[in-house]
């Protein structure tokens, strides 16, 4: 038997992981998330486990300690604690006896978020008036975002069915992280100074409150305000809201719905191309109607001494308008020839030799001008009244 | 700034051509003006629907300095 061996009893090695453990880690601080929580009713005490994404250690909370808390502690939770290691020599277990806890990081961060919105609120930066209209038709779309993240490909996707024509600017960032707020403000200002786009769309896809945090952060939030460049903030999910989607002119709940408002569809454009395309040729028809309809104008053309020729002379006129209607737009022929047709009947029911045939006279003075008004001859002179049959002398009194 | 001939400028064809719009309704056109708006309007239309249909996407990456990536044009 090996005899320079020397054996310790359990108890004497749990003792002295004790006394070495508790010598270092006594009086530590320790972050994790909270899991298995239980709260005896009887005694008072906590019992839970604290983990990371690798590992975990159980925890108890005397109720002498935990009669302060603040919250009510729930798994899923993150939480800091400060506690003394113990170890339990007769079970060998480790636990941490936890005298302070408090709620950490998504806590902090919706009170932080609270905060920060009240102040940019009161100083105005989230007001109405300053919020820019967004220019319907823009050459050029500007996109800040990660040029790997879900949120460009969903842009993409859309701008390039909905608005092949519109060029696409992106400037990639990142979207979370370190220095992530820093960039983002940055490149709204690089837009800016270079002003190459009609419409800045800065975003990212979905995430928890520290994923979306760059987002809530003071520099880009101001960064926004002081854009020249309309600003669509599509951060996160619909759920989600972030000052960046208060602060700028327009808020999307999705990046797919920034890319949505940014540019109306083509097919929408095309739409109403074809409706003003149908409103303009009527209208072409509406002027030609009243303009041969005005019957002032037809008398001016139209002289006593020549009825005939003027009303052909005329007729010529209409046809040449008519033949540069149809070169114009040959598919609209029949419709408009019919138009033009009972046009003409009109145009020729109006020459004067019908208008006599009615019962009307034309009267002239003595140099054959027509009256239009008594005031033009003078008490004492002699008109002439043209029938349809023959002509009257009169003399005015 | 330079017109590019190239360049799509819907929004000035679309102004122009609602402009051209008012302009026949509001009956205060000759027949001759009437019918030289109407040829312009007609070809807005028909330049802007070309246009339209044969687009096609460009997407460009924005860069801090002057330097040009790819020969693709410095955005202005």
């Amino acid at each position: 038997m090996p005899e320079h061996r020397n054996y310790l009893s359990v108890s004497d090695l749990n003792s002295k992981i004790r006394h070495s453990l508790e010598k270092d880690l006594s009086s530590i601080w320790v972050k994790g998330e909270l899991s298995n929580f239980h709260h005896h009713p009887s005694s008072g005490h906590m019992y839970f486990t604290l983990k990371d994404e690798l590992n975990e250690i159980r925890c108890a909370m005397f109720r002498a300690n935990n009669q302060f808390l603040k919250f009510n502690p729930l798994d899923g939770m993150s939480i800091r604690l400060f506690g003394d290691l113990t170890f339990y020599e007769q079970r060998g277990s480790i636990q941490i006896k936890v005298s302070i806890m408090e709620e950490d990081g998504v806590g902090d961060l919706h009170k932080a978020f609270e905060k920060m919105k009240a102040i940019l609120e009161k100083e105005g930066l989230f007001d109405k008036k300053y919020k820019k209209v967004l220019p319907r038709y823009p050459k050029k779309i500007g996109i800040i975002t990660s040029e790997s993240g879900a949120a460009i490909k969903d842009i993409f996707n859309v701008l390039g069915r909905r608005a092949p024509q519109v060029k696409l600017i992106l400037k990639s960032v990142k979207v979370q992280g370190h220095d992530s707020s820093n960039q983002i403000a940055k490149a709204i200002e690089l837009f800016n100074s270079k002003n190459c786009a009609d419409i800045l769309i800065i975003g990212r896809g979905g995430g928890s409150i520290e994923d979306l945090w760059a987002f809530n952060e003071e520099v880009v939030a101001r960064a926004i305000f002081k854009s020249l460049i309309p600003i669509i903030s599509a951060v996160g999910h619909e759920t989600d809201f972030s000052i960046s989607d208060f602060v700028s002119d327009v808020r999307a709940p999705t990046p797919s719905a920034a890319a949505e408002i940014a540019m109306v569809s083509q097919d929408a454009i095309l739409n109403n191309l074809k409706t003003q395309e149908k409103q303009i040729i009527d209208l072409m028809m509406l002027i030609l109607e009243r303009y041969w309809l005005r019957k002032d104008q037809l008398e001016r053309r139209i002289s006593i001494s020549k009825p005939q020729a003027r009303i052909l002379n005329s007729l010529e006129s209409l046809d040449k308008y008519y033949e540069r209607l149809i070169y114009i737009n040959k598919q609209n022929f029949s419709r408009y020839r019919n138009n033009l047709e009972s046009l003409l009947k009109r145009l020729v029911g109006l020459g004067p030799d019908n208008v006599l045939e009615r019962g009307f006279s034309i009267p002239t003075d003595s140099k054959g001008n027509i009256i239009k008004s008594p005031d033009q001859i003078k008490v004492g002179d002699t008109f002439n009244l043209k029938m349809a049959k023959g002509s009257l002398k009169g003399k005015k009194i | 700034m330079e017109k590019n001939d190239k360049e799509l400028s819907i929004e000035l064809s679309l102004e122009r051509l609602e402009l051209i719009l008012v302009k026949m309704e509001s009956g205060e056109v000759s027949l001759e003006k009437s019918l030289v708006l109407f040829e312009e309007g007609m070809d807005l239309i028909r330049e802007c629907q070309n246009d339209l249909k044969k687009a096609e996407q460009k997407i460009e990456h924005l860069i801090d300095d002057s330097r040009k990536i790819d020969g693709s044009e410095e955005p202005d």
